[in-house]
C-alpha cells in the first residue's frame, strides 16, 4: 500500500513518501484499534480507502512539498560543506576574544577591565610615533572581555587602491605594542566564516553570500518541505537508522530555525552594499550623497584636505570620557582619527553596541586640534537603524555572558543540522545503492568530502590551536604560519578522507580529534604557567573555561566515534519491513 | 541509482531520454540564479520610488531584495513548468521595471540639475 500511494515505483523513502508513510501507518494503526473495538474488518478498508483518497486528492500540495524537497537538499548539498566550515566558525567566533586571550598566554589576566579612556590615549601616544603622517587611524578599546587594544592605520604615502593599511595589537596598561606571540587568535576564525583564506577578502565574500543565499532558500524549502513542522518537531525514534538522522535534522532545524532564519538573513545584510550596490548606484551619484549613505552605515568619515600646519592632537582620553558620560562607561567602541597632527585632525569617537540591540552608527565627532565637541550623531534614519538592529542581532554583543552561551549553543545546533543534513544524504541512498560494494562517483564523492569536511575540520581548528603552543615565537609571520597549520592539518585530513574507507576514515578521523582536543589542556599545562588548575585556583575562568570546552568537544567527537563505530547500515531493507516496523516502534 | 521522485526529478530524466536534454532543469536553475538576482536587484531600484529619503530608501531597497531574491528561487522550483517558473518571473519584473525605470529617470533628472 505504501507503495501504491507513492506511486511510480519509487523505492527510495524520500522525505515527502517517509511523511506519507507515516500518515497512513498511523490511520492504520488507528483503524486496526477500532477495528478491534468494533471486530468488523469494514471498518479497516474503509479508513484505508480514506487515507489513501486523503493523499490523493491533493496532488498539488504533494507537487509542492515534493518540489521543495528536492530544492532543500541540492541547495543544501551543494554548499553544505561551505556551509558547514561558515557555521562552525561563525559559532566559535561568539567567544573570539577568549580565544584570542587563551591564544596569547603571555599576557596576563587582568582582574578589572581597562580604563577604555586612558587606554585610547596611551595607544594614541603611541600611534603618533609609530604612524605618523598618517592620513588615518582607528583604535578599538579594551573591553571586559578583551584584554588587547587593536588599532589599524593608513600607511602614510600610500595609494587609495592599494592595501594601504597596518594594523597591531597594543598592551592597554602601557600603550605598547603588544610582547606576546605574533597571532590573530579567534579572529581568524570570524574572519574565515565570512570570507575565508588565501582568496581576496572580496571574492570570499561574494562566495560566503552565495552560501548564505543558498541556505536561506534551504530554509524556507526545509520548512514547506514539512507537512506537520510542530509534530515533527517531537518525534524521535532513536536508533532507526535514517529515520533517526531525519528527526535529529528535523529537530535541531526546528528548534534552532528563528535563530537559523536569523542569522542567514543578517549576514546578507551585513554585507548587502556589496551584493546589491544598484539602488545605491542610481539614486547617489555625487561624492556628498554617497558620504550620506556612508555615515548611516559606519561611523567612518574620509579624510579631509590637510591643512599642512602642525598642531599637536588634542586629549584623546577627554573625548573618551565625555563620550562615556553619554553612553555609560563600557559601551565606547573605537576612536579614529584622520589627520592627526595636522591642523585639520578630526576625531571621531563611536558608540558600541554592548548596551544596545543596535549597530548603527552613533559617534561624536571632535575638532582633533582644539579637542571641541563639533557634532554629535546619535540617531540615523528607519532603514539604516533596521539595518543596525539586524547587525547587532548577528553579532550578538549587546548581550551578557549567558546569552552568548546561547547564541553558541544554537549556533552548534545549526552546525549539526547542517552536518546531519549531509550525513543523511548518504544514509538515505546507501540503502538502495545498485551494489553496495561498488557505490557510484557521486555516492562516494559526498561521502569522503563528509568525512574531510566535517571530521576533518575539527582537526584542523584543533591543529590551529596546537600551532599556536608549539610553534616558536621567533618564528617570522608567524600568525600566517600558525594559519598555514591549520590549512595542512586539513589537507591532511582531506587525503587521509580519500584513503581509506568510509566508515574507518569517519572513525579514526573522529577518534583523532577526539584525542587532540582532550590533549590541549594538557599541552597548555606544558607550554604555559597556566595549567588547568592554577586557572581553576585563581579563578580565571576564560583559561578554565577554554580547558572544559576543549575536553567537552573532546568527549562529543569520542562519542561520535562509539556511535559510528556500532552503525550498521542497513543495506536494502523492504519497504514492507519499515511499514510495519513503525507502529512498534512509536 | 536512486534518486527522489519529484516532479523536478521525473522532468530531468523524461528530458534526459530525449533530445533537447535537461533544458528544463537548466532552465529553472538559471531561472533562479540569474532570474532571482535580476529581480532582486530590480526591487533594489525599484525601492527608490518610496516617499522617504534616498539613503533610507537605498537601504530599504537592500533590506527587501534577499528577501525578493529567495521568494523568486521557491516560485522557480514550485512552478508546474519552467516556461511558468519564467513567465511567473518576467511578471513579476513587469511593475518592478516600471518602478526602476521612474526612479532611474527620476535619479537621472536630479543628476542634470546638480551638474
Amino acid at each position: 500500500m505504501v507503495g501504491h500511494v507513492d506511486g511510480g515505483g519509487s523505492r527510495g523513502p524520500t522525505r515527502v513518501s517517509s511523511v506519507t508513510a507515516k500518515a497512513t501507518a498511523k490511520a492504520t494503526a488507528k483503524a486496526t484499534a477500532k477495528a478491534t473495538a468494533k471486530a468488523t474488518a469494514k471498518a479497516t478498508a474503509k479508513a484505508t480507502a480514506k487515507a489513501t483518497a486523503r493523499v490523493i486528492a491533493r496532488p498539488r500540495g504533494r507537487g509542492v512539498r515534493q518540489s521543495m524537497s528536492g530544492l532543500h537538499t541540492w541547495a543544501g548539498l551543494l554548499v553544505g560543506w561551505i556551509l558547514y566550515a561558515m557555521f562552525l566558525t561563525g559559532t566559535v567566533s561568539y567567544f573570539k576574544d577568549e580565544i584570542s586571550q587563551w591564544m596569547r598566554p603571555e599576557i596576563a589576566r587582568r582582574q578589572s577591565a581597562p580604563d577604555p579612556a586612558a587606554a585610547a590615549q596611551r595607544v594614541a601616544d603611541t600611534l603618533a610615533v609609530l604612524a605618523a603622517g598618517s592620513p588615518q587611524w582607528s583604535i578599538q578599546l579594551p573591553t571586559a572581555r578583551s584584554n588587547i587594544v587593536n588599532a589599524f592605520w593608513r600607511t602614510p604615502g600610500a595609494k587609495a587602491s592599494k592595501r594601504g593599511h597596518e594594523e597591531a595589537a597594543f598592551d592597554p596598561a602601557t600603550g605598547h605594542r603588544l610582547a606576546a606571540r605574533d597571532t590573530l587568535g579567534g579572529e581568524f576564525f570570524y574572519r574565515f566564516h565570512y570570507q575565508f583564506y588565501y582568496l581576496p577578502a572580496m571574492w570570499g565574500r561574494w562566495l560566503a553570500g552565495l552560501c548564505a543565499m543558498f541556505m536561506l532558500v534551504a530554509i524556507i524549502s526545509g520548512v514547506m518541505t514539512h507537512k506537520k513542522i510542530f509534530a515533527d518537531f517531537f518525534t524521535f525514534r532513536w536508533g532507526k537508522g535514517q529515520r533517526s538522522w531525519l528527526d535529529a535534522h528535523n529537530a535541531l532545524s526546528v528548534f534552532g530555525l528563528p535563530f537559523h532564519f536569523m542569522i542567514t538573513y543578517t549576514g546578507l545584510v551585513m554585507l548587502m552594499t556589496m551584493y546589491m550596490p544598484w539602488g545605491a548606484m542610481t539614486a547617489l551619484q555625487t561624492q556628498s550623497q554617497r558620504q550620506a549613505l556612508n555615515i548611516q552605515l559606519s561611523a567612518f568619515i574620509p579624510p579631509g584636505k590637510p591643512a599642512h600646519i602642525e598642531a599637536p592632537l588634542a586629549r584623546v582620553d577627554a573625548m573618551v570620557r565625555e563620550a562615556q558620560t553619554r553612553w555609560g562607561t563600557d559601551d565606547v567602541l573605537r576612536v579614529t582619527a584622520t589627520n592627526p597632527g595636522d591642523a585639520s585632525a578630526r576625531v571621531i569617537v563611536s558608540r558600541g553596541d554592548s548596551e544596545r540591540v543596535s549597530a548603527s552608527p552613533q559617534f561624536l565627532l571632535f575638532d582633533g586640534a582644539t579637542g571641541k565637541l563639533l557634532e554629535a550623531k546619535e540617531r540615523v534614519g528607519a532603514a539604516a537603524e533596521t539595518r543596525g538592529v539586524l547587525y547587532a542581532l548577528h553579532m550578538g554583543r549587546f548581550g551578557d555572558l549567558q546569552l552568548r552561551w546561547l547564541y553558541f549553543l544554537v549556533g552548534l545546533g545549526g552546525t549539526a543540522m547542517v552536518g546531519t543534513g549531509l550525513v543523511m544524504w548518504t544514509v538515505k541512498r546507501r540503502q538502495n545503492l545498485p551494489d553496495p560494494q561498488r557505490p557510484y562517483f557521486g555516492f562516494r564523492l559526498v561521502e569522503r568530502l563528509n568525512v574531510a569536511v566535517i571530521a576533518g575540520l575539527s582537526i584542523a581548528m584543533t591543529g590551529y590551536v596546537w600551532a599556536n603552543r608549539l610553534l616558536p615565537v621567533s618564528v617570522a609571520n608567524r600568525a600566517h604560519v600558525e594559519i598555514d597549520v591549520f590549512f595542512a592539518v586539513w589537507a591532511a585530513a582531506w587525503l587521509y578522507a580519500l584513503a581509506r574507507p568510509a566508515k574507518r576514515a569517519w572513525i579514526e578521523l573522529l577518534w583523532c580529534a577526539a584525542v587532540l582536543l582532550a590533549l590541549v589542556p594538557v599541552l597548555n599545562a606544558l607550554t604555559t604557567e597556566r595549567p588547568f588548575w592554577r586557572s581553576v585556583a585563581v579563578g580565571d575562568w576564560v583559561y578554565a573555561g577554554f580547558d572544559l570546552a576543549m575536553w567537552a568537544f573532546a568527549a562529543l567527537h569520542a562519542t561520535l566515534a562509539l556511535r559510528t563505530a556500532r552503525y550498521r547500515p542497513r543495506i536494502r531493507t523492504t519497504r514492507r519491513g519499515e511499514a510495519v516496523s513503525q507502529p512498534q516502534g512509536r | 541509482m536512486h534518486v527522489p521522485e519529484t516532479p523536478l526529478h521525473r522532468e530531468t530524466v523524461d528530458r534526459l531520454h530525449r533530445p533537447g536534454g535537461i533544458g528544463p532543469l537548466v532552465a529553472r536553475i538559471v531561472g533562479a540564479i540569474f532570474g532571482g538576482y535580476a529581480l532582486a536587484m530590480l526591487s533594489s531600484v525599484a525601492a527608490l520610488v518610496l516617499p522617504m529619503p534616498a539613503p533610507q530608501a537605498v537601504l530599504t531597497g537592500m533590506l527587501a531584495s534577499f528577501i525578493v531574491y529567495a521568494g523568486a528561487v521557491i516560485w522557480v522550483f514550485i512552478a508546474r513548468s519552467s516556461l511558468r517558473a519564467w513567465a511567473g518571473l518576467l511578471m513579476a519584473a513587469v511593475p518592478l521595471a516600471l518602478a526602476a525605470w521612474s526612479a532611474m529617470s527620476m535619479a537621472a533628472a536630479a543628476g542634470g540639475r546638480l551638474a
